[in-house]
């Protein structure tokens, strides 16, 4: 069986975790295998059953009070003994943080190869394109080890239901964890804005160098707030100040796949460009008609945006 | 405090990366090269520390002759020692860089006592194997968390968070530990004056180290077909505000 690690937050899914799946059941079929399911730290039904309706067959789950919340020792360690115990034929996680994390631990437990962020994996013979400089260019990897371990890259597919769900059997897998690993559990969390995030939100308005600076960004704050989006920036903006760096969108920053990224006064280089890739839609707002990213963009605006955004705020306005 | 903080000479690319004829690198003809950006911020982060704490940053890379050049700019920064492990220039697979490392981090550690913090960066940015500063960490016996954006020493604790989409986590490691940092947990510095002359003074020590290599190999590199838009011009200037909106409105963003 493939085995696909159920990366959440404390019960709730997440998106990395779906789109593992997605990934998992296709490569699984592939390798004419079943797809299981490994569950740590929690037992919630909603997370079986969101398993089953990407088909899995099985869904392994474990607890122990080390396992109380996140920490990537302990899930490395779990997901490193469950390799020779459950023998999967291959193990996957999604590209994100936790999931690269995880894997990582798992493969320096079992002193394996780990190959993170895959796009295509030919399970006949493991030859494997990866994502690299962000996903600017690929590598083709062969993989040679006992069990592949495997990462698909962040937002390289969207995740899907399976088109016939399953209801997965539940199997406890029982593990003995040194309370020790508990040193890099989570101990805090802080919450700084509740809802919609960057990385979830419909809309993302960004904003680069053209901004001009911190207080240009207000025009932006005011129509990401009409569309219920969040404000984005370049690695150009941070880099001068003008927003903290949660806000960057690009390969050093937060990976964005809204409905639609509106890019102002953005030239697109490829450290922004490989954040904003994941956008279903983009439009540009620059004054430059030669600019990447008006190149990329579904839709553009040739002029400047301190101009054309209140315009479009103001239209938003009149229209409802 | 000691700190040992490991960094990778990379590329910098501007809007496009291209390959050499055989797959088998970067065409760099063109670029020039710099320190992968988490790890820049890495050696802020330890000279900070140092700073805050007293103690001293050995800067480590992995890497070509060339990758000296790195290990100067870490120490126009501020750091105090550099150590070269010197490839052929190829690139190694990451179970072997990180055995590589974790020799040459083993015999600072001989020679000269244990190090507090080992900082890694959270990924490369060119190959991004996301897993190196794991396997050294693990084959240290330290503690690591990587994605830290905040780093706090108090006393035998070290105090890490880590960016979510929220807000961010909070870990406490004992020390010895190790982190791998991100972009954003500092602003670096530029090299003063003074800076450069230490550059220009720094001894890079040179520790050679076999390690078998892993079971990642890499093939080629290749570009991803270029993304074709037929971008739909929507107008120039305040004027084109109405067709944005409708198109807004057709994707149901009303």
């Amino acid at each position: 069986m493939l085995l696909v690690v159920l990366e959440h937050d404390r019960g709730t899914m997440a998106e990395a975790a779906r789109e593992a799946l997605t990934f998992g059941r296709a490569l699984a079929g592939r390798m004419g295998v079943p797809m299981h399911a490994a569950l740590i730290g929690s037992e919630e039904a909603a997370l079986v059953t969101e398993a089953g309706a990407h088909a899995a067959a099985r869904v392994h789950t474990v607890v122990h009070p080390v396992l109380s919340d996140f920490g990537p020792e302990a899930w490395g360690e779990v997901m490193a003994a469950m390799v020779p115990r459950l023998a999967p034929a291959a193990v996957l996680a999604g590209g994100s943080d936790r999931g690269n994390e995880v894997m990582a631990q798992a493969a320096a437990r079992l002193d394996a190869p780990f190959v993170a962020n895959c796009l295509d994996v030919d399970p006949a013979d493991w030859s494997i394109t990866r994502i690299q400089w962000g996903g600017s260019l690929l590598e083709d990897v062969t993989l040679s080890a006992d069990v592949p371990l495997l990462s698909c890259g962040l937002h390289a597919v969207a995740a899907e239901a399976a088109e016939t769900p399953t209801e997965p059997a539940v199997e406890e897998f029982e593990v003995d964890l040194d309370v020790a690993l508990s040193r890099t559990v989570v101990r805090d969390r802080v919450v700084l804005s509740a809802g919609v995030t960057l990385s979830t939100a419909p809309v993302v308005v960004g904003g680069g160098r053209g901004v001009g600076s911190a207080e240009g960004f207000a025009l932006l704050e005011e129509l990401a707030e009409l569309l219920g989006g969040k404000v984005g920036c370049s690695r150009a903006v941070t880099n001068n100040g003008w927003r903290p760096h949660a806000d960057q969108v690009g390969q050093t920053g937060t990976r964005i796949a809204p409905e639609i990224y509106i890019a102002s006064g953005i030239s697109g280089a490829i450290q922004h460009w490989v954040g904003a890739m994941g956008s279903k839609h983009i439009l540009a707002i620059n004054l430059d008609p030669g600019a990447n990213i008006v190149q990329k963009a579904d839709w553009a605006v040739i002029g400047d945006l301190h101009e054309v955004i209140p315009a479009i705020s103001e239209e938003i306005r009149s229209r409802r | 405090m000691r700190i040992c903080c490991c960094v990778k000479r990379v590329p910098a690319p501007g809007a496009r990366i291209n390959v050499t004829p055989d797959g088998q690198e970067v065409d760099t003809a063109h670029l020039g090269f710099t320190t992968s950006p988490h790890e820049e911020c890495g050696v802020e982060e330890a000279v900070q520390l140092t700073e805050a704490h007293g103690g001293e940053v050995t800067v480590l890379t992995l890497g070509p002759p060339e990758a000296a050049e790195q290990l100067r700019y870490a120490a126009s920064v501020g750091a105090h020692h550099g150590v070269l492990v010197p490839t052929d220039g190829s690139a190694w697979d990451p179970q072997r860089t990180a055995r590589a490392l974790t020799s040459a981090i083993e015999t600072l550690e001989e020679a000269e006592g244990p190090f507090d913090l080992l900082i890694f960066g959270n990924e490369s940015a060119d190959s991004g194997g996301f897993q190196v500063g794991v396997r050294v960490a693990f084959a240290l016996g330290r503690p690591i968390v990587g994605g830290i954006k905040g780093i706090e020493i108090d006393g035998t604790t070290v105090r890490a968070r880590r960016q979510t989409d929220s807000g961010f986590e909070v870990y406490e490691m004992p020390i010895p530990a190790a982190v791998g940092v991100k972009e954003g947990i500092n602003l670096p510095r530029y090299p003063t004056m003074r800076g450069r002359l230490a550059s220009k003074r720094l001894e890079v020590g040179e520790l050679a180290m076999e390690a078998p290599r892993g079971g990642q190999s890499m093939r080629r590199l290749h570009r991803p077909a270029d993304v074709v838009s037929e971008t739909v011009i929507l107008g120039e200037g305040p004027a084109a505000a109405s067709a944005v909106v409708d198109v807004l409105a057709e994707l149901g963003l009303l």
